[in-house]
């Protein structure tokens, strides 16, 4: 079995990470599990082609920064579809969620993500089709690193960005005024708003940082693999799984679960081969249910 | 005009099919709270499981055992039955999502299984010459899609009788009562797990029935049939109809599979052919947006008893919600 695995394992459990980042706040703190967030995923990273073409569009031909396949627009766009993507998920949370959450019953708010996420995956379908496209059809040389690991320099640029993203969300959930609120709504809700916490900026800033995350996520399976409508629906179970692995409401739960199920998903590519991939997810999903259902970093809910 | 009728009863097979997975889910949602997304899963289980039994023997793949038809109907709810006890047993103990979750996975492997266990299901090409009820009718059209329209008919009307029974039933009374008041239930002496699995394996057991009922009539089965958009469908007819109530589900079923059928023809009509695939999608859209809109505006739909009462637990919480979204 070549280590190769190792870095394909990591690649996919940082896209499946940064994602579940988002299910697990929208879980712990709005009380449901989303599943339009896959969509959300698919949304950004077609904003963000949008964007490039665009730019490519105004200022011609952009030569991509030298070992990269990509240049400063598809930077550029990334931050502009990380907005439109934050923007996105709190259109979608006033027009729909927030109305249900105030009838009282989640399970209907789930009902409704699910039927939302028929609805903006169908609308880029009639949008953009669904033929796959790409950030670039360039292909990098991958470098080989020893232990018969390859790794092509956009995969480095993309682990390093994951590593900065998740640094920066653990520390806005631990230092900052507005992440102590959020945990102190996700632990105890009344509590929370006895003491005069900003419900709506709380809630406000989970959409925020899901939507943004969930766009970079999108555009680094864009980078490495392909851009398809059904991109970020395909991830949506690997996403769940790793968000009850790492234990609902915790970030580096989330994180740590989606670099296990990457790896695990890499492994069983190897052993078993590509076409039992996303079965892996639902194994662990079920072994956790079984075994330890609050999940690695997860506390019993009161 | 015989053309018509003989539409008219391909139509009404195929809506009271969907009608079945309905009822099926209605006993699961709309009596017991229990949440499914996977419900295609079911149904695909269903439909290989009878279709299996009963083709004849095949040496690409595992059987074709020849059995009766009655047999491979008795063996899909048997096996749908016991995927979703299982299901149900691993995940009603925890919270309603984790349930949801865990449907949506049980859909996306058996969708796998289906695709590449070629051995058992026939991949991607699925399996053929599946029997059908009256298929030496099948040179006279009109003759075969009525007479398979009385079979299902048939079928429909015996579950709904019986769901109908179910509910008022001692069983059926428990299940209300632990979804409208668990505690109260609970300490009344009734383990709501246990109820609860058996609720989900009946509805289990309703929809593969439904998928060996599809299977037998078009002949023919291939993983396509069982994409989330199936899982989709069935939820929107069920929430036109108001979940809770059986009549809604069959109503909503044909009254959900008309929109979409006439929809359907109407963008064949209207588009171009390389534009079909584009508004088939568009016509998806509008139902998602459908559902949302009832669940907002109507959330017991045509003929829904499901009271709007919190649970008891929620009480105080919703207050506080209305407090703090008025200030």
């Amino acid at each position: 079995m070549s280590l190769q695995f190792i870095v394909d394992g990591l690649l996919t459990g940082s896209m499946i990470g940064l994602g579940a980042i988002g299910v697990t706040l929208t879980y712990s703190i709005l009380r449901f599990s989303n599943f339009a967030h896959g969509d959300f995923m698919a949304w950004g990273t077609y904003a963000t082609l949008a964007v490039v073409s665009a730019i490519g569009a105004t200022f011609g031909k952009v030569a991509p920064i030298a070992p990269l396949s990509f240049g400063w627009p598809l930077i550029v766009a990334l931050v502009i579809g990380m907005a439109f993507t934050a923007l996105l998920a709190l259109l979608l949370d006033k027009v729909l969620f927030s109305r249900l959450r105030s009838q009282g019953q989640a399970i209907i708010v789930v009902m409704a993500s699910f039927g939302a996420s028929m609805a903006l995956r169908s609308l880029l379908e009639f949008i953009f089709t669904s033929r796959p496209t790409y950030f670039s059809r360039a292909i990098q040389i991958a470098m080989p690193v020893g232990f018969g690991i390859r790794i092509t320099p956009d995969q480095i640029a993309l682990l390093l960005l994951t590593a900065i993203l998740v640094l920066g969300v653990h520390l806005l959930m631990t230092r900052t005024q507005t992440g102590r609120s959020m945990q102190a709504l996700s632990q105890n809700a009344a509590l929370a708003r006895v003491v005069g916490i900003d419900v709506a900026k709380v809630v406000r800033v989970t959409w925020i940082v899901g939507g943004a995350l969930a766009c970079v996520a999108g555009v680094m399976i864009g980078i490495l693999v392909q851009i398809r409508p059904f991109m970020g629906f395909d991830m949506l179970l690997p996403m769940f799984a790793a968000a009850i692995l790492g234990g609902i409401g915790s970030i580096p739960g989330a994180v740590l679960g989606g670099l296990i199920i990457g790896l695990a998903e890499a492994g069983a590519v190897q052993l078993i081969g590509a076409e039992w991939r996303a079965a892996v997810s639902f194994i662990i999903l079920m072994a956790v249910l079984f075994v330890r259902p609050i999940g690695l970093f997860g506390v019993r809910e009161r | 005009m015989i053309d018509l009728v003989g539409y008219g009863a391909f139509f009404l097979t195929t809506a009271l099919i969907f009608s079945l997975v309905t009822l099926g889910l209605n006993l699961q949602w709309g009596l017991t709270g229990l949440f499914n997304v996977g419900l295609a899963g079911f149904v695909a289980i269903g439909a290989y499981t009878s279709a299996l039994l009963t083709t004849p023997d095949d040496a690409a793949r595992l059987g074709g055992f020849g059995l009766p038809l009655l047999v491979g109907w008795l063996g899909a709810m048997i096996v749908g039955g016991l995927a979703a006890a299982l299901t149900g047993m691993a995940t009603l103990r925890l919270r309603s999502d984790y349930l949801a979750i865990t449907t949506f996975g049980v859909a996306v492997v058996v969708q796998l299984v289906a695709l590449n266990a070629q051995k058992l299901t026939g991949g991607p090409f699925g399996i053929g010459f599946i029997p059908r009820p009256f298929g030496s009718l099948a040179e006279t059209p009109l003759l075969f899609n009525l007479s398979n329209l009385a079979v299902v008919s048939a079928v429909t009307l015996i579950a709904y009788l019986a769901l109908e029974h179910l509910s008022r039933s001692p069983w059926g009374r428990v299940l209300k009562a632990l979804r409208e008041d668990e505690r109260a239930a609970i300490s009344l002496g009734k383990s709501a797990r246990f109820y609860r699995v058996q609720a989900f394996a009946v509805g289990g057991a309703i929809m593969a029935l439904a998928g060996a009922l599809q299977a037998h009539f078009t002949g023919f089965i291939a993983p396509d049939n069982y994409l989330p958009i199936l899982t989709f469908q069935v939820w929107v007819m069920l929430i036109v109809g108001g979940s809770g109530s059986n009549l809604g589900a069959v109503i909503g079923s044909i009254l959900v599979w008309a929109i979409w059928a006439g929809s359907g023809t109407l963008t064949s009509v209207l588009f171009p052919p390389e534009q079909q695939a584009r508004a088939a999608s568009l016509q998806i859209v509008a139902i998602g947006v459908m559902l949302c809109v009832i669940l907002l505006i109507r959330p017991n739909g045509l003929f829904g008893d499901r009271p709007r009462r919190p649970r008891f637990g929620k009480r105080p919480k919703l207050a506080a919600a209305k407090s703090s979204s008025s200030s």
